[in-house]
């Protein structure tokens, strides 16, 4: 094993991948001599050179158009989205083209291509720099969404998404970057459409996606020490897919069911994850689903709004604590 | 030596000195987030306009409270320049409660729609459909009123300029489109990604264009001259492309989060130069045709600190946001 970080994993997926196989190219803005702006993409430009890591300009229809142009006549592209919140400047490229080339042409095309982005807030951006829009990406038919929380995941999702068949929106999270962990040596590929269970527990199920995992897990650590509250928490990994099997066992266990959201509360993709539970477990559960979620507002800049409204740590432990009390 | 030149009478000796203690005023406030965001100050990051002075303010100098201007992520500039409250702005960049969006919005998002000033935008080419909106809202009206839109060299490669050059010039709209080329796609340097002249962008559309030294103040007074005056006679719209230099980096604090650097040490400090910077130029030109003394300058230069200094106070020294704030605004009721 050896220590990563968040950022590092990412140049390690990429490479790793563009070593095994050379249609895997890669391009974005300010990713390849200047190693990106969130440090992820450091070293590609000076490994695989100018053909294969492109600076483009600030056009972002053109970067998803190029790359998905290019994954329809051969090349496995990936392509980065500075902030997801960027995405909404080429959405069209994701809602209406990707999603639906190969369904469209009756399978005759396929659209092999990872989009990768930073997604997320924690960083006092303001509102056009921080969303999580994870949900957004989630609501299309014909994408596939994965979003990590680890360093080892990083690599080993990123691995799965370049080597997948169909495009895929790879949700890296800001405030993660600079996170360590333990990460395989040698090839690392994961599996796209499955959950873990990060920390086992009896007595209640938290579903968590990306910087609300490590939150999600310090709260249970809490739960149990202040009160021994048991809980278990799952990390989605990918949305698109969804592992409802792993989901639903550990409900079904712990006859409850928690989910922290960093998206907007409206759509968020706990609703849904809620939906299918109450539809398929209502007999297995024990109370209430609680979603704790961002609300339905854009996110405000200054420090203590942007602090109150993604969910805390403390707000995660008091809302379970006032629910299952 | 690059003096002042295109001197020229509708430009007096007061208006010069107004546009120079206003350039004064944008550097002195952005020379401040410089420091202090270094000390974590305050909330998120900011991105300088140090260096483009000579850009807004001659250009927004000829325009009302009813003129629209819609602006960048690098938008501190643009929003002192049409007359937006210093006091409020800094209040706003600091996630205070007095800020000019309550602290909500931020360095990359301040408003002032009583000063026309549609708002900074943190997506790059953002702004640009909204000037359109605002330049058609003006025609409709029929009261003269312009709007300008302020873009980098790096938005001219987004692919909305086109659609807004098209409309604008289609259906002879009151549009400014004022390009500040500042020769950086955030850390890119803009030939690495740009083909052609931005410039020779307008032409296609029949739109009248003007190629200026964006950090001679008279010239960028000139263009924009005959653009506001093309704008208010219902001539259509016009491009200027102003030449420029981003002498800090595209946002503060760039080298805790980028690998290596992506410019030479060496070009930053020729742009601080007495004959590049746009406002030791300013200065230059005073002083060589006897219009102040190196007193008379050190005198404004105080006054403006003295000014931004308030301005920090009052930031410094104004409450948070209420917590409750975070739920307001979101829709009328």
């Amino acid at each position: 094993m050896a220590q990563l970080t968040y950022r590092e994993a990412v140049a390690a997926g990429i490479a790793q991948e563009m070593e095994r196989d050379e249609t895997v190219a890669f391009i974005g803005e300010d990713v390849a001599r200047a190693g990106g702006v969130f440090k992820a993409t450091v070293g590609l430009f000076d490994k695989f050179g100018p053909k294969r890591v492109i600076d483009t300009p600030i056009s972002e229809q053109a970067i998803l158009g190029a790359a998905m142009g290019a994954a329809m006549t051969g090349m496995r592209p990936i392509a980065e989205i500075m902030f997801s919140d960027f995405l909404a400047v080429c959405w069209d490229f994701v809602a209406n083209e990707m999603s639906k080339s190969r369904y469209m042409s009756d399978g005759q095309l396929k659209c092999p291509l990872v989009v990768r982005t930073g997604n997320g807030g924690g960083s006092r951006f303001g509102a056009q720099h921080s969303q999580s829009i994870e949900n957004w990406a989630m609501a299309i038919p014909g994408i596939k969404v994965v979003a990590p929380s680890t360093p080892a995941d990083v690599k080993g999702l990123l691995a799965a998404s370049i080597r997948d068949e169909d495009p895929v929106i790879f949700f890296e999270h800001k405030s993660l970057y600079a996170i360590k962990g333990e990460v395989p040596e040698g090839e690392h590929v994961d599996t796209l459409g499955t959950a873990k269970v990060v920390r086992p527990g009896k007595d209640a199920t938290i579903v968590a996606l990306a910087l609300m995992v490590p939150r999600a897990i310090q709260a249970a650590d809490k739960l149990m020490t202040d009160h021994g509250i048991d809980v278990e928490v799952v990390d989605i990994r990918t949305l698109v897919p969804l592992d409802m099997k792993t989901i639903s066992s550990s409900v079904a266990k712990t006859g409850r069911l928690f989910t922290v959201e960093e998206n907007p509360r409206l759509c968020g993709w706990g609703a849904e994850i809620v939906s299918i539970v109450v539809d398929e477990l209502f007999w297995d559960l024990d109370g209430p689903a609680v979603r704790i979620t961002t609300p339905h507002i854009p996110l405000p800049a200054a420090d203590n709004l942007e602090d109150i409204t993604i969910p805390s740590v403390d707000r995660i432990y008091s809302k379970i604590l006032d629910v299952l009390r | 030596m690059m003096s002042i030149k295109n001197y020229v009478n509708n430009l007096s000796d007061e208006d010069l000195k107004r546009i120079y203690k206003k350039m004064l005023m944008i550097r002195k406030c952005e020379e401040h987030l410089g420091e202090a965001t270094k000390n974590g100050a305050f909330p998120g990051a900011v991105h300088l306009y140090i260096g483009q002075e000579a850009i807004a303010v001659p250009l927004c100098d000829q325009l009302n409270d009813s003129d629209w201007i819609s602006s960048t992520h690098r938008g501190h500039g643009h929003f002192i320049a049409k007359g937006g409250d210093v006091k409020k702005m800094m209040a706003e960049i600091y996630g205070k409660s007095t800020g000019i969006c309550g602290g909500k919005g931020g360095s990359m998002h301040v408003a002032d729609f009583k000063k026309g000033i549609i708002g900074a935008n943190g997506v790059v080419a953002g702004g640009m459909g909204l000037a359109v909106g605002a330049a058609l809202a003006s025609k409709m009206d029929g009261n003269g009123a312009v709007s300008i839109i302020f873009f980098g060299d790096g938005a001219a490669n987004q692919g909305v300029l086109m659609e807004a050059m098209n409309i604008c010039s289609l259906w002879n709209l009151p549009m400014i489109f004022m390009c500040e080329n500042n020769q950086y796609s955030e850390f890119t340097h803009t030939s690495e990604v740009t083909s052609g002249k931005i410039i020779d962008r307008a032409e296609p559309f029949g739109i009248p264009k003007y190629e200026v030294d964006g950090n001679n103040a008279v010239d960028v007074w000139q263009a924009a001259y005959q653009a506001v005056q093309r704008g208010r006679n219902d001539e259509g719209p016009s491009f200027i492309e102003a030449h420029t230099y981003r002498q800090r980096g595209h946002v503060e604090f760039e080298y805790t989060f980028l690998s290596r650097t992506y410019r030479d040490q060496n070009e930053v400090e020729l742009w601080k130069t007495n004959e590049k910077d746009p406002i030791l130029r300013l200065e230059s030109y005073f002083i060589e045709h006897n219009k102040y003394s190196g007193d008379d300058i050190e005198k404004i230069q105080k006054e403006v600190q003295d000014e931004v200094d308030d301005a920090v106070k009052f930031a410094i020294e104004s409450p948070e946001p209420d917590i409750s704030s975070a739920m307001v605004h979101m829709i009328e009721r």
